[in-house]
């Protein structure tokens, strides 16, 4: 009998990394079409002000100028992922500097960017209210003056101002579990604004057909959160709603939601022609997305020996002038506020504010790097109070399989003590580092949890005439590998090579509901449909096989490359393909061979084990998955300048379907939270962002980026999942900062509690220490 | 439309006369009139590489650059690199190495690479980290971005 080898556990070229090598491959920017009209956007000057009228007379009189639209154009509600609080444009006020008001369109961007600005808005200015300690305040103004009637996905709290949301969860004793401590400690803890920094801006194309149906292709993370928006903000049918992903250059949490679909659509609509918006580099910066800045204060107590009692943390999230994700972001910082550990007695309290700025949404980690950066600071401040090793103190509180997390919901598996074990080793823990001379370098360490299960996913698999697979899913690939990956576990049901599927652009008119690329969630969620629908397939072909080798359907085996013969026979005596059975479902028997998978994770929390309020649901969220990173960091005493010569990153995946992509996501984690660690941070000053460039916002270059980050993948299957995995996406980011300040206080004696560690601050702290 | 200057390009091996106001960026008047659009915009400031072309064998990033200016010059894009509808051997050592994620960098990536190995065949990771410092990549972490262009160095001194 041959063996099927399996393509899982392989790390192939992926599917479309040809395309873009050469250039030939079609974001959204790429796409043109006969007659396609430019948009440009008019945003709002003001970070508050009242909008009382409009005068596009001037705009729609300039040679070129095909449309105009304003929020007098929405035809449609409210939208927004868990609170129904935006509009397509700004209606009846404006909430941020940045934020869109009118849109044109015309025959070419310059003409469009130029009528833009010829539109006339009368404003009257209101107080605004830029941070979370203004927008607290007692005499705060009210951002939204209708919070109480917007629909929302959880209990939100009541006159209170401009708090959004507001959540807390107590587990054991709660503060009183802070008698058992032997010592504590506490701190406050900063965190700024990361832009995503996607290297594709936002960009997206709309147009009608004859059949008044309209097809947007966008650079998204989710064609169905792209109909969702588009059907609740301007009233269209989804039937009449086509959302369609091209590829798509990056987007770790800022296109999970819309992002210039409706101001495209309503263009397109009232122009009656297609239209194209693409947002230059300082229009994404100031009117999309960001990272919550915070403030978070924690306590945490432990015993002599180091056992750790009692945790508290106090959440204030900025979630800007729209809720967009703010509440679930709040929530899941909470939801990591314990750490991995076992700690008995938890109380954690969070809220997100609104302010006049833009919305802080989903940012590959979702609250879980502001919840990390202080609580594992704060973990070292514990073992150095207690003369104990940093990464001694997490192995003796890393929680294990079989415990259960904040919330009740139990841990199927933790390789916690493993990763932590293995970071010690690789990276030879104990051994001093030579600094250079003026320079300080010492190893950090953090460890690190986050979940891989999130809401729901379906997949359809079918059989074409001649054998081949065509998969369809909603998943899209934007730069994590998820076609090639999802093909890979497609074909190791259906024992074919991953070059055998064919992976279908994601297209809401033939693709199952998926909620999103987000949340570390596709290989895992998006992976288990997948497997159903591929394995009804493979049943399928294996009930026509039996009739066709008139053998028992026991009897019949699955070979490698689309065949069927049986086991009792000796090989390839009897055989069918799979374009065999193809022919006879559509021509003689039992129709077209189509498999469908839905999948949603249920693990509900328990009442008796965490006292909840506020919370939106967390029964969908599940699978756990740990990892531990080590930094070799060098703090420059006369600069301030860190840098970091290598990292060691272990992450448990469940099991890695491809390995180089499980590797490429912690390379690249890793980096982007080093970013978030040194250098990343956006600045408002009255509202206004100052820093809206590449030329002004910093990101690691290869300059910055060590080149030796060490991947260590760890394999403790996952036992809810068919072929074990787990996800990978965020963990690698939330390690980084960190570990990076673990290293660097470490290194100088320095503990700072404000990210990003820049030069100036790192000096600034040195100086007062001396 | 008055304004217009006339110039021609040899993009790619192919000689192009083109009518461009003078303000039309290198950038724009790839993508948009000649429908090369593997040259990416994703900063318009000369930082983040992505729009990177050979303007005389030059690494140049077309966004700063006014087309009218590289009037008779030999302007190479991604497009450009391979040969007979087959990648070079550097855009094919990116493929290998698992180097490509969203792929929205890499185009300008791939011209860098292409621009130091014509200069320096056997670069050390250093260099390489030096030569593509003009490249910003948010995906990769770019440890494999410098993997990719060693193995094309191997490959071309092979």
């Amino acid at each position: 009998m041959s063996e099927i080898e399996s393509p899982i556990g392989k790390s192939p070229p992926r599917l479309e990394a040809g395309e873009k090598a050469s250039g030939a491959a079609l974001f959204t920017a790429d796409l043109a079409m006969p007659g396609m009209l430019h948009a440009a956007l008019l945003t709002s000057p003001y970070p508050h002000a009242r909008i009382l009228s409009y005068d596009v007379t001037a705009a729609l009189a300039y040679s070129g100028v095909k449309a105009v639209v304003t929020a007098e154009d929405i035809s449609g509600g409210l939208f927004g992922p868990v609170v129904k609080d935006e509009t397509a444009l700004a209606r009846g006020k404006v909430r941020y500097i940045g934020e869109p008001v009118a849109a044109v369109a015309a025959g070419d961007e310059k003409t469009a960017r130029y009528a833009a600005r010829l539109i006339e808005v009368e404003y009257e200015e209101l107080p605004a209210a830029t941070t979370v300690s203004e927008a607290i305040a007692e005499d705060a103004p009210i951002l939204h003056d209708d919070f109480a009637e917007y629909f929302k996905v959880y209990q939100a709290p009541e006159d209170a101002g401009n708090i959004m949301a507001r959540a807390e969860a107590t587990v054991g004793r709660g503060l009183d579990g802070f008698e058992e401590a032997d010592v504590v400690v506490e701190g406050t803890y900063e965190v700024p604004a990361q832009y995503h920094a996607y290297m594709e801006p936002v960009a997206a194309l709309a147009t009608f057909g004859p059949d008044g149906r309209v097809t947007i292709w966008s650079s998204t993370q989710s064609i169905f959160r792209t109909q969702a928006n588009i059907h609740e903000g301007l009233g269209i049918p989804m039937g009449k709603i086509r959302c369609v992903a091209p590829r798509v250059g990056g987007g770790f949490g800022g296109k999970a939601e819309a992002s210039g679909q409706l101001v495209v659509t309503m263009l397109a609509k009232k122009a009656g022609a297609p239209v194209r918006l693409v947002l230059g580099r300082d229009e994404d910066m100031t009117t999309m997305r960001a990272r919550h800045p915070g403030t978070l204060r924690v306590r945490t107590g432990a015993k002599a020996d180091g056992t750790l009692v009692a945790r508290e943390m106090e959440v204030w999230l900025d979630g800007g002038a729209y809720a967009d994700d703010s509440p679930a972001v709040m929530n899941l910082a909470l939801f990591y506020a314990r750490g991995p550990y076992h700690i008995p007695n938890v109380r954690t309290l969070g809220h997100a504010v609104y302010t006049n700025k833009l919305r802080l949404g989903a940012f590959r980690g979702f609250g879980n790097p502001q919840a990390s950066f202080a609580s594992e600071s704060q973990i070292d401040e514990i073992a150095e109070k207690l003369g104990i090793d940093p990464i001694e103190i997490r192995i003796k509180n890393a929680i294990q399989a079989g415990e259960p997390w904040l919330g009740g919901q139990v841990i199927a598996t933790s390789a916690l003590t493993q990763a932590l074990k293995a970071v010690r080793d690789a990276s030879d823990w104990t051994r001093a580092r030579e600094a250079a001379p003026g320079c300080k370098r010492a190893l950090g360490v953090s460890a690190m949890a986050h979940s891989s299960a999130f809401l729901a996913s379906g997949a359809i698999v079918r059989l074409q005439g001649d054998g081949t697979v065509i998969l369809n899913v909603a998943a899209v690939d934007i730069g994590q590998g998820s076609d090639t990956v999802l093909s890979q576990m497609c074909a190791a049901v259906l024992g074919l090579d991953f070059e055998q599927v064919a992976f279908a652009t994601p297209d809401t008119d033939s693709a199952p509901y998926d909620y999103a690329t987000a949340a570390s969630r596709v290989t895992h969620t998006v992976g288990r449909a997948v497997h159903i629908a591929a394995a009804g397939v493979r049943d399928q072909l294996l009930a026509h096989a039996a009739e066709m080798l008139e053998c028992a359907l026991e009897e019949t085996e699955l070979r490698p490359g689309g065949r069927i013969g049986v086991s009792t026979d000796p090989p390839r005596n009897a055989e069918v393909t799979f374009g065999d059975i193809a022919q006879r479902s559509i021509w003689a028997a039992g129709g077209p061979i189509t498999g469908s998978g839905s999948f949603m994770p249920h693990d509900p929390t328990d009442p008796e084990h965490t006292q909840m309020s506020g919370f939106l649901g967390l029964e969908a969220i599940s699978v756990l998955t740990f990892g531990a990173q080590v930094v070799d960091a060098e703090v420059d005493e006369v600069t301030g300048a860190v840098r970091v010569h290598e990292a060691w990153c272990a992450h448990d995946v469940g099991r890695a379907v491809n390995p180089g992509a499980v590797a490429s996501q912690i390379q690249g984690g890793f980096v982007q939270g080093m970013g978030y660690a040194l250098m990343e941070e956006m600045l408002w000053e009255d509202g206004r962002l100052v820093n809206p460039s590449f030329m002004d916002y910093k990101f690691p270059g290869t300059l910055e980026a060590p080149d030796k980050i060490n991947t260590i993948i760890l394999e403790t299957p996952e036992p809810s999942h068919p072929f074990g995995v787990k996800g990978v996406g965020e963990p690698p980011l939330v390690g980084a900062a960190p570990a990076i300040n673990n290293a660097v206080s470490a290194a100088t004696g320095l503990r700072l509690k404000q990210i990003p560690l820049t030069s100036e601050r790192v000096l600034r702290g040195l100086l007062g220490k001396e | 439309m008055s304004g217009e200057v006339d110039i021609t390009l040899m993009v790619n091996g192919e000689e192009q006369v083109l009518s461009v106001p003078a303000s039309r960026t290198l950038l724009a008047a790839l993508r948009d009139d000649l429908e090369l659009t593997g040259t990416k915009n994703a900063c318009s400031q000369g930082v983040c590489g992505a729009c990177t072309v050979l303007v005389d064998g030059m690494q140049v990033n077309a966004c700063l650059l006014l087309a009218v200016n590289t009037d008779g010059c030999k302007i190479t894009t991604i497009e450009g690199l391979g040969e007979g509808g087959k990648l070079s051997v550097v855009q094919q050592a990116f493929v290998d190495s698992g180097a490509i994620q969203c792929g929205f960098c890499m185009s300008g990536m791939i011209v860098s690479a292409t621009a130091l190995l014509a200069e320096n065949p056997n670069p050390s990771r250093d260099e390489i980290r030096q030569a593509l410092s003009g490249n910003l990549c948010r995906c990769s972490g770019y440890v494999r971005v410098v993997n990719a262009v060693l193995l094309a160095s191997e490959r071309r001194g092979a």
